[in-house]
């Protein structure tokens, strides 16, 4: 369409111009907001980020966050998956309620989640007593962090994948079945194959929503540094010139990885 | 052959009410109702969706209540066609095979036979989302039919199609039916369909079989009002076509003949004229391209805000009040009832 139908079509709509002006300013505030942190940091202070680059504790902190986050988003999904399952096709009395508890950690503040975690997973109460016979400790160690963004990134994976097992027929399942395949058979072959996209979607956010976690992890296991700690850190013990390089390497980073994901999960969902 | 036995089940808005039904081997069975009478519900619970409340369902006189869907070998085609979107058409009818572990030679060579005489061949690189309703339902037929199903179930199969694909599929269904002579039962609202194809017809109201018959009884009489507000729209006589010229059949009755537009030359067929296309006269309205046919009054019936006026020859006409009042309409009298021959409609038997 050339601009000037465009404008035409505009003039006929009114409220649309204005509904999209007032939009528009949303999606400035998001991008002013991170382009000129990342415009300053690279523009006038490159030495501070080139630095943060090479530093060893941040790329390990890097790493730290992104691989704790994906073990959280493996145990929502292998969890998860089958409960949005259940939930997308079985009616149960208490059901609402089940859902209304899946959506708590979105609604409860994270340092209170984060003192939750502690209380029930430290050394001293009967779980993490239990874990450390197993050899597993909570408290200052990768466990906490995992268990922290286990909580906080839940909801984002099994409210996606409920979604997406709704958004399939249950009669495709039923077709299989006469066909001869077992529950099993048609869930594998027919459900999770169309599901893929929605499962995928919802573990890029959780995951995400994982990276993110700060006021839960703290409370649960300050050490070792993910991101989101480290720079809380530094910018309470050396300003905006320690935390900022971190942030926006990170921001990079992660700019980086969901572009990848975006992509292949568009090269998968090409057939349908 | 299939056999139900005072079946009951709910399900949500839906109930099956105490159904005994009987199938018998190689039937064309049609089950006829209104929307929501439950009849989708009577095919999930033969396919072994739902295990009924109370009830058994016997296949070939073997008890198969209990048994899970995957062991029933029945093909179902739902009204949605339910293909699965992310197989090609090949892989949707393969599908069946594979999961019964045929080897891969034999799935090719089934596959592409049934491919073959559903004439969708060239189809088969193709997902359900780029085929037309007409195609997608018969790559659905070809798949429940690849497996060779002791049953074929099909749920209300044309009725999301337009009128010229439904009567080329209705067609298709007849021919397979007549060559495989798989046992089927067939769902619909629609009467055309049921007398098309029923070699009987079960009526189904509010979850109860109210009505078993073949489908000639069914239309002329109805075992009660419900049933002949449902079926009786529309007159249905039976004949036998004895000539055509010119487009115009020539149709043999009880004991009159007329003539009706048809593309049907020859064979025993139902003639369906509706009675608001009737009129009634005392004398016969002489007229090429009209049927005027005596007969005497033997019921008269209000219909809504007409009447409805049945005659010993078979045919009933919708006449007002006033035209009651002008002719001396009443039972015993003697009548012309005329219609045109492009308002007569043949199907065949």
């Amino acid at each position: 369409m050339s601009i000037r139908k465009a404008l035409r079509n505009v003039k006929r709509q009114p409220l649309s111009l204005i509904f999209s002006f007032v939009g528009s300013l949303l999606i400035l505030f998001i991008l002013l907001t991170l382009f000129n942190m990342i415009f300053r940091q690279l523009a006038f202070e490159s030495q501070g980020f080139i630095e943060a680059c090479a530093d060893p504790s941040v790329i390990s902190s890097i790493l730290l966050t992104l691989y704790t986050s994906f073990l959280a988003t493996l145990i929502a999904m292998i969890i998860g998956t089958p409960l949005a399952y259940v939930l997308a096709r079985h009616d149960f009395p208490g059901k609402s309620v089940v859902e209304s508890i899946i959506d708590v950690p979105v609604i409860i503040p994270h340092t209170v989640a984060g003192i939750a975690l502690y209380t029930f997973f430290m050394r001293r109460s009967a779980v993490g007593m239990a874990f450390s016979n197993l050899g597993i400790i909570f408290e200052d160690s990768m466990w906490g962090i995992v268990v922290a963004m286990l909580f906080v990134s839940t909801p984002f994976y099994v409210n996606a994948a409920r979604e997406g097992f709704q958004s399939i027929n249950p009669r495709l399942e039923r077709v299989a079945r006469t066909l001869g395949a077992s529950q099993w058979k048609a869930f594998y072959r027919i459900t999770l194959p169309l599901a893929v996209r929605h499962l995928f979607s919802g573990a890029v956010m959780a995951w995400a929503r994982g990276i993110s976690e700060f006021g839960a992890v703290i409370m649960i296991a300050f050490y070792p540094m993910i991101i989101p700690t480290l720079i809380f850190y530094e910018f309470t013990t050396h300003g905006l010139k320690g935390s900022q390089p971190i942030a926006v390497l990170m921001i990079l980073v992660c700019f980086f990885v969901f572009i990848v994901l975006r992509a292949s999960a568009r090269y998968w969902g090409r057939r349908k | 052959m299939i056999t139900l036995e005072k079946v009951s089940h709910e399900w949500g808005d839906f109930t099956l009410k105490n159904v005994t039904l009987s199938v018998n081997e190689g039937e064309y069975f049609v089950i006829l109702g209104p929307t929501a009478a439950g009849k989708t519900l009577i095919l999930e619970t033969i396919a072994g969706f739902y295990i009924p409340r109370e009830g058994d369902i016997f296949l070939n006189e073997k008890n198969i209540t209990q048994i899970p869907p995957e062991k029933r070998n029945i093909g179902f085609v739902y009204q949605d066609y339910s293909l699965f979107p992310h197989m090609t058409v090949e892989e949707n009818i393969a599908f069946g095979l594979k999961m019964r572990k045929i080897p891969k030679r034999e799935v090719e060579t089934r596959v592409q036979n049934v491919m073959d005489s559903m004439h969708i061949s060239q189809l088969k690189e193709r997902f359900p989302s780029t085929l037309s309703g007409g195609e997608q339902q018969r790559v659905a037929l070809a798949r429940a039919l690849v497996i060779d199903p002791d049953i074929l179930l099909l749920d209300e199969p044309l009725s999301a199609l337009d009128p010229r694909t439904q009567e080329s599929l209705r067609e298709e269904l007849k021919r397979i039916h007549t060559v495989r002579g798989t046992t089927t039962i067939h769902v619909t609202h629609d009467q055309d369909e049921a007398l098309t194809l029923a070699d009987r017809i079960a009526v189904i109201m509010n979850g109860k079989v109210v009505q078993v018959d073949a489908p000639y009884k069914v239309f002329n009489e109805p075992v009660n009002e419900e049933i002949a507000s449902f079926v009786g729209v529309e007159n249905v006589i039976e004949g036998k076509i004895i000539s055509r010229e010119n487009g115009v059949a020539l149709v043999e009755m009880r004991n009159y003949k007329i003539r009706a537009l048809s593309n049907l030359t020859e064979g025993e067929v139902n003639v369906f004229v509706r009675p608001e296309n009737i009129i009634l006269s005392k004398v016969k309205l002489e007229s090429s391209a009209r049927n005027s046919i005596n007969g005497t009054i033997t019921n008269v019936t209000q219909y809504g805000a007409t009447f409805r006026i049945y005659m010993d020859n078979g045919l009933s006409s919708l006449v007002t009040k006033q035209a009651i009042e002008e002719l001396g309409l009443k039972i015993g009298e003697t009548v012309y009832a005329s219609f045109k021959a492009t308002a007569t409609h043949l199907i065949r038997r």
